[in-house]
């Protein structure tokens, strides 16, 4: 098998004396959509800022691309082509989606008129290209959650993070996106997604991880983990998945 | 701004402006007004731009004065070559306080308290330490001549700070067309999602920080060459400190003209209240605050966005994004 493309080994992180990403060890294969899931606080987003060198791991190593980056700051990781959207959306508020997305796009497009032109393209696949001239602050949240994937993408990233990107989007919207993530894969970009939508992580996700109370307790195909007891439990609580037996028996 | 167009135009009309107007009185007004403007500019950089409001300016006024008095009187050194040294000045001093403070992650109240109390050191530094003048501060010699960098006429020192000015309008133009300056604008709208994106926020600041100083620098350059006297209350006052910041914020803190229409607006105000109120001492501040209050509360943005905010009264919101 191929070397993957992310690979984190017994990676921890504590805020005091929380642990909130313990000893977790998984990998990311190149050229693969993967979904991280998991009860709400259980470290998603804390294990999405320690890949993409937001936070230092308390312990454990990091290695993408096959080597170790553990403790990279952020904007050398971004140049190395880990892209990441926030689950809280961060756009330039002052700013036109066409300056937001430019602003990713000037890391592989130093001059800028082709920086503009890589941010058009951005746009366009996202499907940002009607409000190019839009202030940031004026979209609605299917469109902040857009660009905030706009952006990401200006990077031309290898590996994209995304948190939570459909949260708070009607069923059409997501709908909408769908395609959008699919079309990444196609372009060749490993994307790892932090997602609560299950119709999504059945329908785009080949391998699912399973993170609750900052460990992995499970992962494999969508369907298999579905089928988990431990993963039913950690979201229904203890006991869950016997009573959800006797039920359907 | 896209075009140059209207930079070139502002150059040009300020240029020939000497050969209509001679009155002494006229062109010192226009010549110090010129000088707050190139501080302004030089806050402007990395407040405007940057974000990073800096409450102590005076650090890299003071320091241009300093530097390129103390080379020419202790030191015998041709008053041009002075004046460089006193910018690169500005740039060491960006350097080393932009290191101290961005590296330790300050950011809005906590970098501008810093600025104001490196400006207060060395303020206090310069009025005792012997080599400034300590007390009495420094004159430089009067010595009327072009290798010493003095005029007789005034129009020439007019056009001497508006090249600097120029430059300094144009350096911006070309910051606000240039990847560092989206990267700075993305700073100051939002640090980690900039970082995000592969931007070194620290580099970033740095460098913006660094040509802030120089810019200011030369301000306070100008300053010793225009009134050939330096003391620590001039280099290292809360006045220029206040001025630095308060022309880009009134004309329009991040915009190419905003320190240059603000110091026009301050100065003509300034003048006017004096003259109205027969010298009465501190009510030319009582204006300038009163003009600061009025500009931040009708248009956050200053002189220049206002037009942008009353148009923005009016602006549709946008249209929804299409789907799929
Ligand atoms: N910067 C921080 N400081 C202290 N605690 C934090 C911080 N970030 C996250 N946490 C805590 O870590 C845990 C995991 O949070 P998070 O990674 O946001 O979970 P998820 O994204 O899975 O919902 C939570 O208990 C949260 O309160
Ligand atoms: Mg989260």
């Amino acid at each position: 098998m191929a070397e993957p493309l992310l690979d984190l080994r017994g990676v921890s992180r504590r805020f005091g004396g929380l642990l909130a990403v313990g000893g977790v060890s998984m990998n990311v294969r190149e050229g693969s959509i993967t979904a991280l899931i998991g009860p709400n606080g259980a470290g998603k987003t804390t294990l999405f800022s320690l890949i993409s060198g937001f936070l230092r791991p308390s312990e454990g190593e990091i290695y993408y691309d096959g080597r170790d980056v553990t403790g990279e700051p952020s904007h050398k990781l971004a140049r190395r082509g880990i892209g990441r959207t926030f689950q809280i959306v961060q756009p330039f508020a002052g700013l036109t989606v066409r300056e937001n997305i430019r602003v990713g796009a000037y890391l592989r497009h130093p001059r800028r008129d082709d920086a503009m032109a890589a941010a058009e393209k951005v746009a366009r696949e996202v499907g940002l290209e009607p409000v190019l001239d839009a202030p940031a602050d004026t979209l609605t949240v299917a469109g902040r959650k857009r660009l905030e994937l706009a952006k990401a993408l200006a990077t031309e990233p290898k590996l994209l993070l995304l948190d939570e990107v459909l949260a708070g989007l009607n069923p059409s919207e997501i709908r909408d996106i769908i395609p959008v993530i699919r079309g990444l894969q196609r372009r060749g970009i490993t994307v790892l997604m932090i997602e609560h939508v299950m119709q999504a992580v059945m329908s785009l996700a080949e391998q699912v991880f399973v993170l609750a109370e900052g460990r992995l307790i499970a992962e494999g195909t969508p369907e298999a983990v579905a089928a988990d007891r431990a993963v039913i439990e950690a979201y229904l609580g203890h006991g869950a998945a016997v009573r959800l037996a006797t039920v359907s028996s | 701004m896209k075009s140059f167009v209207p930079v070139a135009l502002v150059i040009v009309a300020l240029a020939v402006l000497p050969l209509f107007v001679q009155s002494n009185v006229v062109l010192n007004f226009l010549v110090v007004t010129l000088m707050l403007a190139l501080a302004g500019q030089g806050w402007n950089i990395l407040g405007g731009y940057g974000g990073q409001y800096s409450f102590g300016h005076a650090i890299f006024f003071g320091t241009g004065a300093y530097v390129t008095a103390i080379l020419q009187v202790k030191y015998g050194v041709n008053a041009w070559l002075a004046f460089g040294c006193g910018m690169v000045a500005g740039a060491v001093v960006g350097t080393v306080v932009g290191w101290l403070a961005f590296r330790a992650g300050l950011r809005g109240s906590y970098f501008a308290l810093v600025t104001l109390a490196f400006a207060e050191v060395l303020r206090i530094v310069a009025s005792v330490a012997p080599i400034t003048g300590a007390g009495v501060g420094t004159l430089v010699n009067l010595d009327m001549r072009f290798s010493a960098m003095q005029f007789q006429s005034r129009a020439v020192f007019y056009w001497l700070i508006l090249s600097l000015v120029a430059a300094a309008l144009i350096i911006t133009w070309l910051i606000e067309r240039s990847r560092f300056g989206a990267w700075l604008i993305a700073v100051r709208e939002n640090e980690d999602a900039a970082r995000a994106l592969g931007v070194n926020a620290l580099t970033v600041k740095l460098g913006a920080m660094v040509i802030s100083g120089v810019v200011t620098a030369a301000a306070g350059c100008f300053y010793v060459q225009y009134f050939l006297f330096v003391d620590s209350h001039i280099a290292y006052g809360t006045w220029i400190s206040v001025e630095a910041l308060l022309t880009p914020i009134i004309g329009g803190a991040g915009t190419i003209f905003g320190p240059l229409v603000g110091a026009l607006v301050v100065r003509a105000l300034g003048e006017g209240a004096l003259l109205i109120t027969g010298h009465a001492p501190g009510l030319d501040l009582v204006v300038f605050g009163m003009v600061l209050i009025a500009v931040v509360w009708f248009s956050p943005s200053g002189i220049i966005g206002l037009r942008k905010t009353l148009l923005g009264k009016f602006r549709r919101p946008a249209a929804e994004v299409r789907r799929g």
